[in-house]
C-alpha cells in the first residue's frame, strides 16, 4: 500500500526530471531536422528536412573530425591505463607514507589553467613537431585525464580483498601475472568505467582540441567552432552540427551505462 | 613481367613526379563568413587548373583570431594561408611575420585596387594581404515602417535625428524595435560602432601624448546616448548582439534602422534568408558634432604567413581569389549581387549598380572613410573605428566588456568609463607608451 | 601494511606515471613562472626584457582580478550546492521502483555525455534566446513578460548551464551509491517507527557522505576551470558579471595578448586551486579514508 505510493510519487517526479532535463537534448535534435525558416519558430509541427545535415557536411568533412575524436579519445585512454595501472596497482596494495600525498599530488596537477600555459605549451609542441598531429593530442590527453585515470582506478583496487592477493603473490605470481589472472578480471567492471570516463572526458574536451590542431588532427569539437556563430539564419544548422558531434559519444555513453554504473558501484562510492 | 611492370610504373611515376612536381597540399585559414563558405566551395576550380590542393580550417571570427595569432606569433608555420583583418595586417606586415605581395604580376591589376583599401593593408608603402572583401558603415532602415510612420531618412543624418525617428518606429508590442545597434562586447562588435560615435561627438580614444580619452566630455556624452537610445527603442538581449545577430533581426524585418557594415546589404538582398528584400534604404553614417569618422574601414584579407614554405602556391591562390576573374566567377555562379563589394572598381560595373541598389553608396563610403584621418582633433594613431597599435585589441574588448556592463545596467555610464580608462592607462603604461 | 611496502619494489610501478605527472606539471609550471617575470605581448616583439614583479602588481591591483576570484567561488559553491542536493533526490527517486526506471535514469544521466560547448550553444540559442528561444516563446504563450537571460540575470544562467552538465553525475554516482545501502537495516529501522525523512536524515545520507566527497573532489576540478560555457554564453559579461578566473586570464592571454601578465594570472590560479584543493582535503579526505 505505502509501497506503491512511494513508487507512485518516485515515478511522477524520476520521470518530470526525466523529462526536464532531456528537453534541451530532444529540442536540439528537433530543431536538426527543421528547415531555418521553421527553425526561428519554436513549433512541433513542420515538415521535416535533411537539408541541414547536407549543408553542414558539404562545408566540413564530419567522417575526418569523428574519425579524429575516436582516435584521439581511444588511443589516449589506453595509454592512461597502461602507465596508471601499476602506479594505482603500487599506492593501493603497497602504500608508503607518502602514498596519499602521492596521489593528492597528482590529482593538483589537473587544476593548472589551460588558457594560462597554452603559449608555454605552444612553444613546446611546435619544437616537438607536435602540432596538428593526433599523436601530439593523444598524448595531450593522457596526461591531462592520468590523474582522475590513477585515482578511479586506486579507489577500485582498494576494494579488492587483500587474501586474494596474498595467495597470488606467495604462489611466486610477480606482477604482470597478479595483473593479468587476478586483478584485472577482478576488478575489469571497475577499470571499464574508468577507461570510459576518460574517453568521455577526452571526446569533449574543447581547448586544448582547438588550440593545437589546424587541418589534420582536428576532433568534433573543432568541426563545430566553424559552425558556433550566426550567419543570417543558422539554428537549425547548428543544430544539425551539434546532434552529429555528440551523437556517437552519446549513443556509447547509453549503451555502457551499465557497465558504468556496475563499476562505480564496485569502486569508489561503496 | 613482374620486373618490366614494375619499371613501367616507376617510369610513368617519374613522369607524373616531374609533371607534379609543384602540387602542394596547403591550409588555409578563414573565418565562417557568408562570402568564406561561397570561396571554399569555389575553391575547387583552382584546385582543378592548379592541381594543388587546399586543406580549410573554418572558424568563427574571434577563434580565427587566436588561433592565427598564436600561430603565427609564435612561428608555428601551421597555415600557408591566413585570412586577416585591417587591423592585424599594417602590424603583423611591420612585424615581418607576413610575406609581401606586391609581386603577384602585371595581370593581377593593382591599380584596379581602391587606393584607401590597398593602403589600409599595407606596411611602410609595401602591401602585406590582398583584399577578399572590404566594407564600411552607413545607415540602413526598414522603407516600408518609414512609409507608415510618415518619415524621410536625410542622406547625411545626426544621431539626434536617428534617436527621434527610433522613438516613433519602436512597437515593443510588435516585436518592433526602433534601432539595432551592436551590444556584444569585442573591439570588433560593440566597439567598432561606438568608436564612430565617439568620433562624431568629437571625441578620440587617445590624445597626442597617448593619454586615453575615454573619461572626456565627447565620449560620456556619446555613451550615455547609446545606452539610453538602445534601452528606450533597442530590442531585447542587445547585450548579445554584434553584427550577425543584428543582421538576422534586421533581416526579419523587426528593427527600423541599422548603422552597420556595408557588406549587410548584399546579405539583405538574398531571398531565402531575409523579409525585407526590396524594403530597404541607405544613407550615410550618422553625425553629430562633426562628420569625421562617421564610417569606419574594415577589410578581410588573405595573407601568406613569413613561416609557409609553400609560398608560390599560396601566392597563386590568394591571387586566384581576389582576382577580378574570381568576382566574375561569383556573380556568374550566385548572382551578380553576391561580388565580393568594395575591393575593386572593375566590381562596380553598370549592371551590378543596377542590380544592387546599394552598391553606389557602398562605394562612396569606402572611397571617404579614410584610416589616416579619424578623427576631428589630430591624434597620434590611424584607423577610424579602432587603433592601429598592437595593445588595442585588449584595450577595446575590455572597454566594450565595461559599456555592455553599463548597458545591461550593471553600472552606470559614468563608472563603466572610468574601470575602461583605468585599464587603458595600465595597459598603455606596461606597454611603454606612457611613462 | 607499511611493512609489506619493503618486500615490493613499488618504484619501477610508479616511476612512469609520477615522471610523466612531474614533466607535465614542471615544465609548463617552470615556463609560465618565466613569463610571469617577462615583458613578453605577443602582438608585439617590440616588448621585451625582465619584467620583475611588474605583471603581478599590476595584476595584484586590478579590480578585475578580485571580482573574478569572487566569481570563480560563487559559480564553483552554487554548482556545487545543486549539483549534489539534486544527486540525492535522483538518487533517492531511483532508488524506487517505478514504469520505465531506467528509461528515465538514462534521460536525467544524458546531459553528462554532452560536450560543454554545444550544451553552451544549444542554451544560449535554442532555449533562451529572448527573440527565437524556447523560454521566450513559452513565457509569451504564458503572458508573462519575456526574461533576458544573459542580461538579467547572467551568473545564474551560467550557473543553470554548467549545473545541467553535473547534475548527471552527481546522480551516476549517488545512485550506484544507493544500491549498496543495507535493506535490512532500512527495514529494522522501519520496523521501529521511523517516518521517512529521519530515515533518510539517519541512515540514508551518512551513507552517502563518502560518494559525496568523491562528487564533491572530482566537481571542484573541473568546476574551478570551466570556461567554454563561459565564452560561448556571456563573454564573461555582461560588465564582469559572469568573469571567472579562467575567463579573466583568456581575456590576458588571447585577448590582449599579455602572455607575462596572462601568466602570472596562471600562477595566480595554481595558488588558488592549491588553497581550495587544501580545504577540501581536510574537510572531506576524513570520508574517502573511512572504510
Amino acid at each position: 500500500m505505502k509501497k506503491s505510493r512511494n513508487s507512485l510519487i518516485a515515478g511522477i517526479i524520476g520521470w518530470t526530471s526525466a523529462v526536464v532535463m532531456f528537453f534541451p537534448i530532444f529540442w536540439m535534435v528537433l530543431t536538426s531536422f527543421k528547415s531555418e525558416i521553421d527553425a526561428v519558430v519554436p513549433s512541433i509541427l513542420f515538415e521535416p528536412t535533411l537539408q541541414s545535415y547536407v549543408d553542414v557536411n558539404s562545408r566540413a568533412n564530419y567522417f575526418h573530425y569523428a574519425l579524429n575524436s575516436l582516435v584521439e579519445s581511444v588511443g589516449s585512454t589506453v595509454l592512461a591505463l597502461i602507465i596508471g595501472l601499476p602506479a594505482a596497482y603500487a599506492c593501493a596494495f603497497y602504500p608508503g607514507k607518502r602514498t596519499k600525498d602521492l596521489l593528492l599530488w597528482m590529482l593538483s596537477t589537473k587544476m593548472m589553467p589551460a588558457v594560462g600555459v597554452l603559449v608555454p605549451m605552444y612553444l613546446l609542441f611546435r619544437d616537438a613537431g607536435l602540432l596538428d598531429t593526433r599523436i601530439g593530442l593523444v598524448i595531450l590527453f593522457t596526461l591531462s585525464n592520468l590523474p582522475i585515470v590513477i585515482w578511479m582506478l586506486y579507489s577500485f583496487f582498494k576494494d579488492v580483498p587483500t587474501p586474494i592477493l596474498e595467495a597470488g603473490r606467495m604462489d611466486g605470481a610477480r606482477f604482470w601475472t597478479q595483473m593479468r589472472y587476478i586483478l584485472i578480471p577482478i576488478s575489469l567492471p571497475g577499470i571499464a568505467s574508468t577507461a570510459l570516463l576518460s574517453i568521455i572526458l577526452c571526446w569533449n574536451e574543447a581547448f586544448w582540441s582547438l588550440n593545437l590542431s589546424a587541418s589534420q588532427s582536428g576532433p568534433l569539437t573543432a568541426f563545430i567552432a566553424s559552425f558556433s556563430s550566426p550567419e543570417g539564419l543558422f539554428w537549425a544548422k547548428l543544430s544539425a552540427a551539434s546532434t552529429l558531434a555528440v551523437a556517437p559519444i552519446l549513443i556509447m555513453g547509453w549503451i555502457t551505462q551499465r557497465q558504468l554504473v556496475r563499476g562505480l558501484t564496485f569502486g569508489a562510492v561503496k | 613481367m613482374g620486373i618490366f611492370k614494375t619499371s613501367i610504373l616507376s617510369f610513368g611515376a617519374m613522369i607524373l613526379g616531374s609533371q607534379l612536381a609543384h602540387a602542394e597540399t596547403l591550409t588555409i585559414a578563414t573565418v565562417n563568413n557568408d562570402d568564406m563558405i561561397v570561396m571554399q566551395k569555389l575553391s575547387a576550380e583552382w584546385e582543378k587548373s592548379s592541381g594543388n590542393k587546399l586543406n580549410w580550417v573554418v572558424l568563427e571570427e574571434n577563434v580565427l583570431r587566436q588561433r592565427v595569432t598564436t600561430d603565427i606569433a609564435t612561428k608555428g608555420g601551421q597555415f600557408d594561408i591566413v585570412t586577416i583583418g585591417a587591423l592585424e595586417t599594417p602590424i603583423w606586415g611591420k612585424s615581418g611575420w607576413l610575406n609581401q605581395l606586391d609581386d603577384l604580376g602585371d595581370d593581377y591589376d593593382y591599380a584596379d585596387l581602391f587606393p584607401s583599401v590597398k593602403n589600409g593593408l599595407s606596411a611602410d608603402g609595401k602591401l602585406y594581404a590582398v583584399p577578399f572583401y572590404a566594407e564600411s558603415s552607413f545607415t540602413m532602415y526598414n522603407t516600408d515602417l518609414f512609409e507608415q510612420a510618415g518619415l524621410k531618412m536625410p542622406e547625411q543624418p545626426t544621431w539626434t535625428q536617428i534617436a527621434e525617428f527610433a522613438e516613433k518606429l519602436t512597437d515593443k508590442s510588435k516585436e518592433q524595435y526602433g534601432i539595432c545597434l551592436r551590444g556584444k562586447p569585442g573591439w570588433g562588435e560593440n566597439m567598432a560602432l561606438i568608436t564612430l560615435m565617439a568620433n562624431v561627438w568629437g571625441g578620440t580614444w587617445f590624445d597626442n601624448n597617448w593619454q586615453p580619452q575615454l573619461t572626456s566630455e565627447p565620449w560620456k556624452k556619446a555613451v550615455n546616448f547609446y545606452v539610453d537610445t538602445m534601452n528606450k527603442y533597442g530590442p531585447p538581449g542587445a547585450t548579445a548582439n554584434g553584427f550577425n545577430e543584428n543582421q538576422a533581426l534586421f533581416a526579419a524585418g523587426h528593427c527600423g534602422i541599422w548603422v552597420d557594415a556595408t557588406s549587410a546589404a548584399g546579405r539583405l538582398y538574398n531571398k531565402d534568408t531575409s523579409k525585407v528584400v526590396d524594403k530597404v534604404g541607405y544613407a550615410k553614417g550618422p553625425g553629430e558634432v562633426t562628420d569625421v569618422g562617421n564610417g569606419w574601414f574594415w577589410a578581410w584579407a588573405l595573407a601568406i604567413p613569413s613561416t609557409s614554405t609553400k609560398t608560390d602556391a599560396a601566392k597563386s591562390f590568394v591571387k586566384w581569389a581576389t582576382s577580378k576573374d574570381y568576382v566574375q566567377l561569383v556573380a556568374k555562379t550566385n548572382g551578380v549581387v553576391t561580388s565580393p563589394p568594395g575591393t575593386r572598381k572593375s566590381t562596380y560595373t553598370e549592371e551590378y549598380l543596377k542590380a544592387a541598389p546599394f552598391a553606389e553608396m557602398t562605394q562612396k563610403a569606402i572611397l571617404t572613410a579614410d584610416p589616416s584621418k579619424p578623427t576631428r582633433d589630430p591624434v597620434p594613431y590611424t584607423g577610424i573605428s579602432f587603433v592601429i597599435i598592437p595593445e588595442y585589441q585588449g584595450i577595446g574588448t575590455t572597454t566594450g566588456q565595461a559599456i555592455a556592463g553599463a548597458l545591461a545596467g550593471q553600472s552606470s555610464v559614468d563608472d563603466a568609463l572610468q574601470s575602461a580608462q583605468d585599464n587603458a592607462v595600465e595597459a598603455m603604461t606596461q606597454a611603454g607608451y606612457i611613462k | 601494511m607499511a611493512a609489506r611496502s619493503r618486500d615490493v619494489r613499488t618504484g619501477p610501478l610508479l616511476a612512469p606515471a609520477v615522471g610523466v605527472l612531474l614533466f607535465w606539471m614542471i615544465v609548463p609550471l617552470a615556463l609560465t613562472l618565466w613569463f610571469s617575470f617577462q615583458r613578453y605581448n605577443l602582438q608585439n616583439p617590440l616588448i621585451t626584457g625582465f619584467a620583475g614583479i611588474t605583471n603581478y602588481r599590476l595584476l595584484l591591483s586590478n579590480a578585475r582580478l578580485w571580482i573574478s576570484i569572487f566569481n570563480t567561488l560563487v559559480l564553483v559553491s552554487s554548482v556545487l550546492g545543486i549539483t549534489v542536493v539534486a544527486g540525492i533526490i535522483f538518487a533517492v527517486v531511483f532508488d524506487q521502483d517505478f514504469p520505465g526506471r531506467n528509461i528515465a535514469r538514462l534521460l536525467v544521466t544524458a546531459p553528462f555525455f554532452i560536450m560543454p560547448t554545444v550544451s553552451a550553444l544549444i542554451w544560449k540559442n535554442l532555449l533562451m534566446h529572448p527573440v527565437n528561444g524556447f523560454f521566450s516563446y513559452v513565457s509569451r504563450w504564458l503572458g508573462l513578460p519575456v526574461v533576458d537571460w544573459f542580461v538579467q540575470a547572467p551568473m545564474f544562467s551560467v550557473i543553470m548551464i554548467v549545473a545541467w552538465q553535473w547534475i548527471p553525475f552527481a546522480t551516476l554516482i549517488l545512485v550506484t551509491a544507493m544500491q549498496s545501502l543495507d535493506r535490512e537495516q532500512l527495514e529494522a529501522a522501519r520496523m521501529d517507527g521511523a517516518k521517512g525523512f529521519s530515515m533518510f536524515w539517519n541512515i540514508t545520507l551518512p551513507h552517502l557522505l563518502r560518494p559525496i566527497s568523491v562528487v564533491v573532489m572530482i566537481e571542484c576540478i573541473f568546476l574551478l576551470s570551466v570556461f567554454a560555457e563561459i565564452l560561448v554564453t556571456t563573454s564573461g559579461g555582461p560588465g564582469l558579471a559572469t568573469t571567472n578566473l579562467s575567463y579573466f586570464i583568456y581575456m590576458r592571454a588571447l585577448l590582449q595578448w599579455d602572455v607575462g601578465g596572462a601568466s602570472a594570472g596562471g600562477v595566480i590560479a595554481i595558488v588558488l586551486a592549491n588553497i581550495v584543493a587544501a580545504f577540501l582535503i581536510r574537510t572531506f579526505a576524513k570520508n574517502l579514508e573511512r572504510d
